[in-house]
């Protein structure tokens, strides 16, 4: 059973926005790992998607940020590295809006492997929704996500990488 | 030396590797040859030092000097750095850079597999989060030494010339300094020479022959080339201590 505190607080961290993408929110994502009412201290711990991602910085900003405007006071926002995130922490609607957004989500452990691999028509198109798709590499515009192409509508994408 | 000094020398050892070839990964941003390898090796890089963060926070708690990661990345010199001189060599043509990055992540890659079972809680969630980034290094540095391996007659002999070359600073991560004993793993070698061995069948280059090995990273005795890394990794914290932006 959730606290008050905590149930507001969780209302709270859904609207802190992913800087870099931002139709979804840091708890979709899975980086908010706890929110525990502690005698009414609120203590959070949120978690890096990958060591040296540079949003780390802003999402732990943000989210004290939020922590005070909503005055949740006091709080204690921790950063933790275990258990180390994964794509298997991205909600359902976070994998929804990413597909919406784009991005293509990350796709099973096995065929992720088979698409980084170079193994054609793994991954589906979000624009099309075309499996006729294509990897260019295995680095794309952020540390967690990979370059495709649709050789459907010719459409260049992101997809998000599997982390396990 | 007690178990707390030498663990943060590993931790030391370990952020100092990430970090001096993180920088050197970097270097390439702008210059890759196609820009989806620019962005390949400056996301490496990203990892890279993301991942000496966290070491640097480990050996500041073991320190307990109230030192935060940025005083062992800025703040000391050449003789303090214990990374291994491999990380330290220039970057070359995109041969050299990927003969290295092989090399190195091929080794980064089994100590993480080893750390990530490690009896001390904090190495082994650092490994743990690490080994995740680095399956996917070992594998994009692999894959490139097989591409120009076993590519045009030019880009075979580059890729001989880069593995040859690098070969003889390979060895000093199997030669444990003090400080490592007891802590890293020192059964690594073998396994390493065999998947850098089947990599190299699928090249079809020429596994360079075991011979004499260049040391002294681990303890502070560094080519001429980290000096010119600290530079300027180091002058804008020394020039303008504190400065925020
Ligand atoms: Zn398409």
């Amino acid at each position: 059973m959730l606290t008050a505190l905590e149930q507001n607080a969780w209302e709270v961290l859904n609207l802190v926005e992913d800087p870099e993408i931002p139709v979804i929110s840091v708890v979709e994502l899975g980086i908010v790992r706890s929110v525990i009412d502690d005698n009414g201290t609120l203590k959070v711990n949120i978690t890096p998607t990958y060591s040296g991602c540079p949003a780390t910085q802003v999402i732990e900003d943000s989210v004290i940020e939020a922590l005070n405007k909503a005055q949740l006071l006091p709080f204690e926002v921790k950063t933790v590295l275990s258990p180390s995130w994964s794509t298997d922490m991205i909600s359902e609607s976070g994998r929804q809006k990413l597909k919406e957004y784009g991005i293509a989500p990350p796709a099973d452990h096995s065929v992720d492997k088979m698409a980084l691999m170079g193994e054609e028509r793994q991954i589906k198109c979000p624009n099309c929704g075309s499996m006729d798709t294509q990897m260019v590499s295995q680095f794309g515009s952020t540390p967690c996500k990979a370059h495709f192409k649709c050789k459907d509508c010719l459409e260049p994408f992101d997809y998000f990488k599997c982390l396990k | 030396m007690s178990d707390s000094k030498n663990l943060m020398d590993v931790a030391l050892h370990l952020g100092d590797n990430a970090l001096i070839l993180g920088h050197r990964l970097s270097e390439w941003c702008g210059h890759g040859p196609v820009l989806e390898q620019d962005i390949a090796m400056t996301n490496i890089a990203l990892d890279l030092i993301g991942q000496a963060k966290m070491y640097f926070d480990l050996a500041a708690e073991l320190e307990g000097a109230g030192n935060d990661h940025d005083h062992f990345a800025y703040k000391r010199d050449v003789l303090d750095f214990k990374n291994l001189l491999i990380t330290e060599t220039p970057n070359g043509d995109y041969a050299d850079t990927i003969a290295r990055q092989f090399y190195f992540d091929q080794w980064h890659y089994l100590l993480l597999q080893e750390l990530a079972n490690h009896e001390n809680e904090r190495l082994r969630e650092i490994a743990q989060k690490s080994l995740k980034e680095v399956t996917y290094h070992q594998r994009w540095s692999s894959e490139w030494v097989v591409r120009l391996g076993d590519g045009t007659n030019e880009s075979k002999e580059k890729m001989q010339h880069a593995i040859d070359d690098i070969w003889y600073y390979t060895g000093e991560a199997f030669m444990p300094a003090d400080f490592e004993k007891g802590i890293l793993p020192d059964n690594l070698k073998e396994q390493w020479m065999s998947n850098v061995k089947a990599v190299l069948d699928e090249a079809t280059l020429t596994m360079p022959s075991d011979e004499w090995m260049q040391e002294g990273g681990k303890t502070g005795s560094h080519t001429e080339h980290l000096g010119y890394i600290l530079a300027e990794m180091q002058f804008l914290p020394r020039a303008y201590p504190d400065a925020t932006w």
